[in-house]
This record gives C-alpha cells, structure tokens and sequence, in this order.
C-alpha cells in the first residue's frame, strides 16, 4: 500500500528541483553572456601588437603593454607583501593564539576589512603611503594599499584552511614528542597549504582587477615607457580601461572591449589555477 | 618497581565535563595496567595526564601530584617534549599521519632530530618487527599508510610509538575499531610488550580487560572505585558497584 500523500510529496519535490535548475541558470546565464558578448566584441583587437607594443595617438591606436606590466608588477607587488603578512598571521590565529576577547576582536575586524569599499583603501593608501610615507604615487605604494586590502582575504582563508586539518593530527604529532611549530610546519601546514594557495590567488585576483586602490597611489594616466624601479607610477589594466572608455574622445570600441578581454583573461587564468590546485589536492587528500 | 605514584589527582574541565576527583594509585612497571569502566569515567582523561596531552585541553584545574619515575610531571618546569617521547600513546582509532608509512614511523626520531638515515632506517625496522607489521608493509614503505587496512594502521600508530623506545605505552581504547582478529593481534603483542614496557590501557569492554590485565583500576564518574590484581577484580571485587560493572549488570 502506498503512504497517502506519497504523490503530492513526489510533485513537490519535482517542482523544487526545477525551482533550483531554474535558480542556476538565472545566475550562471548572464555571467557567460557578459563573457561572450565581451570575447566577442574583443577578439578582433587582440593581435601580437597590441599586447607587445605600447599605446600612440593619444592611446587610440598601438598596444597595451604598459599596461599589461603594471597590473603584473602591481600583482607581484601585493604579493611580495600581503603573502607572507598573511599567511603568518593566519597561522597566528589558526594554531597559536588562544581563543580570547582580543583574538576576537582581531577576527571580527579582519572581517569588517574585507568588507570595506575598495575607494576607501584607496585614500587611504593615498594619505599613508604616497603622502605621510612620501613614497608618491609608485607601484610600491600601489602594491602596499593592494596588500592591505588583500590581506583579510589571506589571513582568514589561511586560518580556514588549517582549521580545516583533523585536529587529531595535532594531537597525534604532540604525543609524538613533536613541539608546535614542527606540528605546524610538517603536518599541518602540508595539508592546508592547496586551501592557502587558493586563498591567496583569489585575494591577488582581486587586487590585479581593481581601479579605486590604485587611482590615487600608483597609476598612470598615459605612460609609454615601461617603469624601471618600484617608485615609478604605472599603467595598469583596469584604470586603463576606466581611461579609454571615459576619459578619450573617439576611442575605437574594440580596442577598449579588447583591453578587457586581457582583463579578464588575467583574472580567469587566475582562477583556474586556483581551481585546479584545489581539485587536484581534493583527490590526493586520504582523511 | 613503581613507574607512577598519583597522589590525590583532581581534573575540572572548562565546560566541568568530565573530572576525575581525588585519584591515587602507584602503577607498576613493566606489566600491563588497565583501566576499565563504563564511558565518560575518566580514562581518557587520566591517560592524557601521564603524558600531559591534556595541555592540548581546556582545563580549568589541575591538583595533584604525578610522579614518574620520582618526578613530578605535573610540575610547569616539566619538559613535556622529553616527557612525551618517554610515554608514548596509542588513540581509539587509528590516525596515522598524512606521510608515508616510513615517515609516520620515523616521525618522533626526526621531531627529536635524528637525521641519520640508516640508523632512522634500522629504527623503522626494528619498531615495525615488534608490531609485527614488518612482513606485511616491508615493501610498502613509501606508501601511505592510509593505504593500509585498519589494524595495520594501529599497528603502524604502535610502531611509530615503539620507534622512540619509550618507557611507558599508553593505549587508549586501541582497538575499538578493529575487528576480532586485528584485536586478538594487538591483544597478543601487548603481552610480548610488557616484558619491557610499561604499559597503561583502557581496553574497549569489560572482556579485553579481563584478559589483558596484570592490575586492574576501576573507573567510574571520575572516581577510583577500586584498584588491585587482575585477577581479584575480575574473580572477587570488594566493591558491589564493580562486582556489578564486571557481571554485566551496568555499563
């Protein structure tokens, strides 16, 4: 005998599942539209020149190399400084600190940090760095407000990752005479590290792809020549194309639609390696 | 010999969970001592004391005086690193390190900065003999040890224990994963072990203790209701609450 309102319940769930394929793909379909749509205007641009060779007449015509070495530098940059900053700390707080009203207090701000318009990181870096620091406008600057806003991002998927480790390996590795640090830096570090890894792609992802940090800290509004030393200002990507898509008149379309297809083929890239890191640690993890 | 007198230990965890309230007993060395009892006794409690791994805990008091060897363990000047690897421990299941086999036995003798590898290689050897696991994994060794069955993991996690040649085994319920034959295995190696070992288990039932135990402590709510001979505890227990647990009618 079937159970009473064995139907009805089966129907529901039917119309549930629709309900959450038909969610998907109101999410997923205009972020492959805005992609396509963009490739497609782009595509034409793209050509050996305009990624090796630097802008001319007044940036309507040429490459965009400068610009494409900025935004590296400036990636490079926020590295160098917010991977090992962040990645200690998260440490810090994943294995050492003990839980506390001030350890709190830290994780709470980390997390109000994220949260902050990039803009405000943006003057920010303007009034410590370029003006009271007097390092002018220069990738160092740049990459240093960069770092600050992409750390939040490290410290706290550093710490999820390692909390993520069995805490049995610790305990087993302490009753093997093991002190903390070599707890750390043999087990669980080890296991953590393909999490941190994507922790800190996705945070550089960010910093490469943002205009408001670096506006008043680093970048350049038209400089052919490419920088020499960390104190130079740059171009870079996405301030270029806030420039070429407000700032000139008769730009050519495709150069600007151009410019974001290698835009986001940086980011995407980036995200792929992430994507790929965690994959294959996920299949080599045992526990 | 004694290997540890415990006079009047008392443990308050944090959240007041579990306790064990006002313990004493002298364990003897080189026999096999177990600590029986239903869940929630104190065992797990008591055996982390030894080797201090309940610094790892939250607890919120520690009285008492834990004398290994004549020294007081529970002393803050105590080096626990040195202490850990004289009392080595065995957990309920068996959580072998994310590394090789080779690796998860050497592992204590790297912490302790041994770097020699033939003398690491003539360790691992010899540790994974006496766990009897030496036949089965010998060519294994690069392995993960999760690519072994449960009870060669225990025995792996006893191995990587043995490898630092303690003075005292810790095991906390070591074979409550294991089926009968990988248990009868560890059961029997337990017996080879005490001739040189000191060895402190809480078993997983009332029966494995019974068949294990040179002398015998039971535990109940953080309580020491009785220790003495195996054989008196099982056979003639002086205190009803422990005729009661060993016949089955609690617990």
């Amino acid at each position: 005998m079937r159970a009473p309102g064995m139907d009805k319940s089966k129907t529901i769930q039917a119309v549930g599942f629709n309900l959450l394929r038909l969610v998907t793909a109101i999410t997923v379909i205009p972020i492959i539209g805005l992609v396509v749509y963009i490739v497609v205007k782009g595509a034409p641009a793209i050509s050996w020149e305009f990624i090796s060779a630097a802008p001319s007449n007044g940036m309507r015509e040429g490459g965009i190399l400068p610009a494409i070495v900025g935004t590296l530098y400036l990636t490079l940059g926020t590295a160098l400084f917010s991977v090992p900053l962040g990645v200690l700390a998260g440490i810090y707080l994943a294995e050492y600190a003990k839980e506390t009203f001030l350890t709190r207090i830290i994780r709470v701000a980390i997390i109000n940090l994220a949260g902050i318009p990039s803009v405000v990181y943006g003057l920010f870096g303007l009034g410590l760095f370029v003006l009271f620091l007097k390092l002018g406008t220069s990738i160092l600057a740049a990459s240093l407000t960069l770092s600050i806003m992409t750390l939040p991002t490290i410290i706290s998927t550093t710490e999820q990752a390692l909390r993520s480790v069995p805490n049995s390996f610790r305990v087993v590795s302490t009753s093997l005479g093991a002190s903390r640090w070599q707890t750390v830096r043999r087990i669980t570090l080890p296991q953590a590290l393909p999490g941190i890894i994507t922790g800190i792609i996705l945070g550089l992802e960010r910093a490469a792809g943002e205009t408001a940090p670096i506006l008043f800290t680093g970048a350049a509004f038209f400089l052919p020549q490419l920088p020499h030393s960390p104190l130079d200002a740059t171009m870079a990507l996405p301030y270029h194309i806030f420039v070429i898509s407000t700032q000139i008149p008769g730009m050519p379309i495709q150069i600007q639609y151009g410019t974001v297809v290698v835009l986001l083929v940086f980011v995407l890239g980036m995200n792929l390696i992430a994507t790929l890191i965690r994959s294959s640690a996920r299949k080599k993890r045992q526990w | 010999m004694k290997e540890f007198i415990i006079r009047n230990l008392s443990i308050t965890y944090s959240d007041e969970n579990e306790s064990l309230k006002n313990i004493s007993l002298e364990i003897e060395a080189r026999a096999i001592t177990v600590l029986f009892g239903p869940a929630g006794g104190g065992k797990s409690t008591f055996l982390r004391t030894l080797n201090r791994l309940n610094d790892l805990a939250d607890l919120k008091q520690m009285k008492g005086e834990v004398l290994f060897q004549g020294q007081n363990i529970l002393d803050p000047q105590t080096d626990v690193i040195t202490l850990r690897r004289q009392i080595g421990m065995v957990f309920s299941r068996p959580v072998p390190l994310p590394l090789s086999v080779y690796d998860n036995v050497a592992y204590g003798l790297v912490m302790a900065g041994e770097h020699d590898r033939r003398k690491l290689d003539e360790a691992v050897e010899k540790s994974l003999k006496q766990a009897f696991l030496w036949e089965e994994v010998n060519d294994r060794l690069k392995d993960s040890a999760y690519s072994l069955s449960g009870g060669q993991q225990q025995r792996v996690c006893l191995a990587r224990v043995l490898a630092l040649e303690p003075q005292v085994i810790l095991l906390d319920e070591p074979t409550s994963a294991l089926d009968p034959i990988a248990t009868a295995n560890i059961e029997e190696m337990l017996r080879e072990l005490k001739k040189e070992y000191t060895i402190i288990i809480a078993p997983h039932n009332v029966q494995q203790a019974a068949r294990v135990a040179d002398y015998a402590a039971f535990f109940l709510m953080g309580e020491l209701v009785e220790y003495g001979s195996g054989i008196d505890l099982f056979t003639v227990p002086k205190d009803q609450r422990t005729s009661d647990y060993v016949t089955g009618r609690f617990g």
